[in-house]
C-alpha cells in the first residue's frame, strides 16, 4: 500500500504548487484562470456557497478521510514541506513523532467559537483561522516582499548595464496588523510543524476540526492488522498527526490527515487503509466532551471584546474628515455587510491588483474586518478605470464577478471636494490634476477667474476611483478625497462630447 | 541660446554629411543641402503618420541631420494612459515605430522609448501600441516607474524650479526628440511639447504645488533640449484631456508639426487646435512664460515656415 503515499505527494504537489506561484507572482503574467484552483478551498466554498465543489469535498472526505488536509489545503501541504526540509536541522532524523491525546475543549471551543461569531454576524475567527487565507497573508506579507527584493536587486544589477528584460516592482506597503499577524501565524505554526507534525491542523484549524468529526465515520480509514503487527511502533513514530497509538493498536481516526506515512513505514503490512465497515468496527474509546458550556464563555467573550475594540476604534477622535473617512471597498463588494461577512481575508486581490492600491485593513473595518482589502490612495496609486482583476479572481464571493462596464459604473466612493483647500483658490494658479486623472469627468474644471479654471464634482458620475485624491498635490490632507461607498451603487454613465464633424484643411497659421 | 545652438549643430551636421559619400549622391542629382535654407518649422497635413514625419525630416535634411552613426538616442513620446491608439491621448504608435526605424537607419547604436506614466506604466506601454511598435522597428522600451532611474540635474535658468530629477536615458544620450500628441488637458488647458516634459521628470507634485505652468516652462530651459519637437496632430483630442472619454473627444487632422523650438511648436499647435476649439492662446500659459525665459519664439511669423499639403 505504498503507493498511496506516493499518490497523496504527486496529488499534493499538483495543488500546492500552482496556488504557490499565483501568491508570489509579481509580474502579474501569470493567468488569472489559476484562481480556480483556490475555489475548491472548503472555507472560500463555504462562503460562496459552491455547492458543486460543497458536494466534492464532502464526498471525498466521507470516502477517505481528511485528504483535504493532506493534499488541498496549501497551509496544509505547507507544514509539510517544513516538516520534511526540517531534517537538515534536526538532530533526530526519523521516527521522531510520539502519540498525543487530542485537545479536545481547544478544538471543539474554536470551532464552535468560529461557527457562533460568523452566526452572530463576526467574521474575525473565520478570517483568523481559515487555513487558505492563513496561508495566503503569509505568502503575501513574508514570502512576497522577499521576491520582489530579489527581482528589483537583479533589475537593478541588469538596468545599470542597460539590460532592462527586468524592472523594478513597488515594494508592497507595510501594514503593520497585517504583518505581525502573519509572523505570529507563520512562526507558530512552522514551530509545531516542526516539533508536533500537523498539531496545528488537528488543535487550532476550525476545518481540520470539522473534517475530524467526518473521518470519524469515513469509508476507508486507516486500522491496524492485528495479526500482521509485531508492535514495533514504527507507524507511531511517523504519525505526524500523533495519532496512532501502538500499544493500544488504536487510530484517532479524527485526527488522520490521511497522509499514509504509517502505510510506508511499516513493512509487514500491520497497518492498513481499509474500509470500515467491512469488518467488526474498533470500538473508539473516546467520546465527544459537552463543551457548551466553555464554549459558551469564549464566543461570548470574544463577541464582547470584539464589540469593545470597535467601540474604541469609532471614540477615537481624528482631525482631518479624511483621517476618519469610511473604508473604501473593492469593486464588486456590493455592501459592507455582505462583504465583511463572506472576506477571509486571503490576500489574493491584495497581491493581483496592478495598482497595489488594494491594502489589507487593520482596524478600518472594525476587529471583524482585520486583514480584508480596502483601497489606500497615494500619489500615482488608485485604481485602474479599466481594471476588474480583484472581482474576478475573489474566491470566497466577497467581490463578486463584475463585467468591465459594469465595474466602470460601480461607485465604490464617491470625491468629497474642499474647495477652500484647493491649489486654484489658495494660491491662485493653474493645476487641475484631480480633472487630469478623471476617467469620467466627474471631476472637471470650471471656469473661476482670470482665465483659471477650478474643480467641481458631479458626484451621479463618480465612481471613487481615487484618481483625483491620488495625484492631488495638497498634502498631508489633500483638497479633495473619496468617501467610501457602504452600499456600491450604480454611477451615470458619463456624456459623451459632442463630435467635431467639420473638415479642417488649414494650418491655422 | 537655444537658437545658436541649433544653428551650430546644423551647421556642424551639415558639414559632416556633406562629406560623407550619401550626401555627394544627393549633390550629383542636383538637389542642393543648403544649410542657411532649412526651415526653422515644418509643418505637414494631409498623410499617414509615417509618411508625413518622412517627408517633414526631408525638409530638415534628413534624419543622419541628428543622428549620427553609433549615437545613443532617446524618443519621448507620451504614453501617459492606458488608452488605445484611436482615443488619442497617447503619442501616434506608427509615428513613433518610423521614428525608431529612422534612427536605426542612421546608424543609432541604440533607439531608446519612455514615459514616466500617469496610468500603470505597463498597461500604458503595452495597449497605446506603443511598445508594439518600437520592438518591431527594433527600439528599446525601458521603465521609468522607479526614483533611482532618475538623476538631479539644476535648472538655472528656472523661476520657480531650480532644479528637478530627470530620467537618465535623457540625461546618459547624445541626442532626443520630443514627440508629443496635441491635447486638450484640464489642468494645464493644453499639453504639447513643453507640457510632454513632464514626462521626463520624476516629481510632478511639486508642479502641481507651485505654479504649473511656471515650472512646465522651467523645465523647458534645461540645457539639453531636444533635437526637435516632432508634434503628433494626426488625431488631437479636443476635448476631456487627458485622458478623454471617448472616440468623440478625438479629431482626424492628419496634421505633423516639426521644430526645435518648443515655444513656435506650441504656438502653431494652438494655432491648429483653435480652429477645432477655440483657445485663448494666452491662457495656457507656460507657453508665453517660457518665451519670457528665451526658450523660444512665439512670432512664427518671423521664422522661416515650411508648410506641405500631402495629397
Amino acid at each position: 500500500m505504498k503507493f498511496l503515499k506516493n499518490i497523496r505527494i504527486v496529488l499534493s504537489i499538483l495543488f500546492f504548487v500552482p496556488i504557490l506561484v499565483f501568491f508570489l507572482d509579481f509580474t502579474g503574467k501569470l493567468p488569472l484562470i489559476l484562481h480556480q484552483f483556490l475555489k475548491i478551498q472548503w472555507i472560500p466554498a463555504l462562503l460562496s456557497l459552491n455547492f458543486v465543489v460543497i458536494g466534492i469535498l464532502l464526498a471525498l472526505s466521507i470516502l477517505f478521510g481528511r485528504i483535504y488536509c493532506s493534499t488541498i489545503c496549501p497551509l496544509g501541504v505547507f507544514q509539510d514541506v517544513i516538516e520534511w526540509k526540517s531534517k537538515f536541522f534536526r538532530k533526530k532524523k526519523k521516527n521522531r513523532f510520539k502519540f498525543s491525546k487530542s485537545h479536545n475543549i481547544l478544538r471543539y471551543s474554536l470551532l464552535a467559537a468560529t461557527i457562533l461569531l460568523f452566526v452572530f454576524g463576526s467574521s474575525f475567527f473565520v478570517i483568523l483561522l481559515d487555513p487558505y487565507s492563513t496561508f495566503g497573508r503569509i505568502f503575501s506579507q513574508l514570502f512576497r516582499p522577499l521576491f520582489i527584493l530579489a527581482n528589483n536587486g537583479l533589475a537593478w544589477g541588469l538596468n545599470a548595464v542597460g539590460n532592462y528584460s527586468l524592472y523594478k516592482v513597488e515594494q508592497i506597503a507595510f501594514i503593520p496588523v497585517a504583518f505581525i499577524i502573519a509572523v505570529i501565524f507563520f512562526f507558530s505554526i512552522a514551530g509545531l510543524a516542526v516539533k508536533n507534525g500537523r498539531l496545528y491542523c488537528n488543535t487550532i484549524c476550525p476545518v481540520g476540526t470539522l473534517l475530524g468529526l467526518l473521518s470519524k465515520i469515513s469509508v476507508f480509514r486507516i486500522a491496524f492488522e492485528e495479526s500482521n503487527c509485531n508492535s514495533c511502533g514504527s507507524c507511531e513514530k511517523n504519525c505526524k498527526s500523533q495519532c496512532i497509538n501502538s500499544d493500544t493498536m488504536t487510530v484517532d481516526d479524527s485526527r488522520c490527515v490521511s497522509c499514509f506515512n504509517c502505510l510506508s513505514a511499516c513493512k509487514r503490512g500491520g497497518i492498513k487503509y481499509n474500509l470500515r465497515y467491512k469488518k467488526q468496527q474498533i470500538s473508539s474509546n473516546q467520546t465527544p466532551i459537552d463543551n457548551s458550556r466553555r464554549t459558551f464563555l469564549l464566543a461570548s467573550g470574544a463577541v464582547a471584546g470584539s464589540i469593545l475594540m470597535a467601540k474604541a476604534n469609532n471614540l477615537n477622535p481624528k482631525k482631518d474628515s479624511i483621517l476618519s473617512r469610511k473604508p473604501i471597498m473593492p469593486p464588486g463588494a456590493q455592501n459592507i455587510n455582505h462583504f465583511n461577512a463572506h472576506c477571509t481575508g486571503c490576500q489574493l486581490c491584495v497581491t493581483k491588483c496592478p495598482m497595489q492600491v488594494l491594502k489589507p485593513a487593520s482596524l478600518e473595518y472594525g476587529l471583524s474586518g482585520i486583514t480584508q482589502p480596502h483601497l489606500v490612495f497615494s500619489t500615482h496609486i488608485f485604481c485602474t478605470y479599466d481594471c476588474n482583476i480583484c472581482s474576478s479572481v475573489c474566491p470566497t464571493a466577497a467581490l463578486q464577478p463584475i463585467a468591465m462596464e459594469q465595474k466602470k459604473l460601480t461607485q465604490i466612493g464617491i470625491a468629497k471636494l474642499r474647495i477652500d483647500m484647493c491649489e486654484v483658490i489658495t494660491h491662485e494658479t493653474d493645476c487641475g490634476a484631480c480633472s487630469e486623472h478623471c476617467p469620467t469627468q466627474a471631476v472637471h474644471m470650471i471656469p473661476y477667474k482670470n482665465g483659471l479654471t477650478k474643480p467641481e464634482v458631479t458626484e451621479d458620475l463618480c465612481i471613487g476611483c481615487g484618481g483625483c485624491e491620488s495625484i492631488c498635490p495638497v498634502r498631508p490632507y489633500q483638497a479633495i478625497y473619496v468617501e467610501g461607498s457602504e452600499k456600491q451603487a450604480k454611477a451615470k454613465k458619463p456624456e459623451e462630447a459632442k463630435k467635431f464633424n467639420k473638415v479642417i484643411d488649414d494650418f491655422g497659421f | 541660446m537655444k537658437r545658436r545652438d541649433f544653428f551650430k549643430s546644423a551647421a556642424l551636421a551639415g558639414l559632416a554629411a556633406a562629406f560623407s559619400p550619401k550626401a555627394f549622391g544627393i549633390t550629383s542629382t542636383g538637389k542642393s543641402l543648403a544649410v542657411q535654407s532649412e526651415p526653422d518649422m515644418v509643418a505637414v497635413m494631409g498623410g499617414e503618420p509615417a509618411a508625413m514625419l518622412t517627408r517633414a525630416l526631408k525638409e530638415l535634411g534628413g534624419i543622419g541631420h541628428y543622428v549620427k552613426k553609433g549615437y545613443k538616442v532617446v524618443i519621448k513620446p507620451n504614453i501617459g494612459w492606458d488608452r488605445k491608439p484611436e482615443l488619442a491621448a497617447n503619442t501616434n504608435p506608427e509615428l513613433i515605430g518610423t521614428l525608431v526605424r529612422l534612427c536605426k537607419s542612421a546608424g543609432a547604436s541604440e533607439v531608446i522609448v519612455f514615459d514616466h506614466t500617469c496610468h500603470d506604466w505597463i498597461k500604458s506601454y503595452a495597449n497605446s501600441g506603443i511598445q508594439a511598435a518600437v520592438t518591431a522597428a527594433g527600439g528599446k522600451m525601458v521603465p521609468a516607474n522607479d526614483e533611482s532611474y532618475y538623476r538631479e540635474v539644476d535648472l538655472p535658468r528656472g523661476v520657480n524650479l531650480k532644479k528637478t530629477k530627470i530620467h537618465q536615458a535623457i540625461i546618459d544620450c547624445d541626442v532626443w526628440f520630443n514627440v508629443p500628441v496635441l491635447k486638450h488637458h484640464g489642468g494645464a488647458k493644453n499639453s504639447i511639447s513643453m507640457k510632454n516634459l513632464m514626462g521626463i521628470v520624476w516629481d510632478r507634485g511639486i508642479y502641481h504645488r507651485s505654479d504649473l505652468h511656471q515650472c512646465i516652462a522651467d523645465t523647458a530651459t534645461y540645457h539639453k533640449s531636444p533635437a526637435l519637437n516632432i508634434v503628433d496632430a494626426y488625431r488631437i483630442m479636443k476635448s476631456n484631456g487627458p485622458q478623454g472619454k471617448s472616440e468623440s473627444d478625438v479629431v482626424l487632422l492628419k496634421s505633423l508639426i516639426v521644430s526645435p523650438d518648443f515655444v513656435a511648436a506650441d504656438t502653431a499647435s494652438m494655432k491648429l487646435f483653435s480652429q477645432v476649439q477655440p483657445t485663448n492662446i494666452s491662457d495656457v500659459r507656460h507657453i508665453a512664460l517660457a518665451e519670457k525665459l528665451k526658450v523660444g519664439t512665439q512670432s512664427i511669423e518671423k521664422l522661416n515656415v515650411k508648410r506641405i499639403k500631402m495629397n
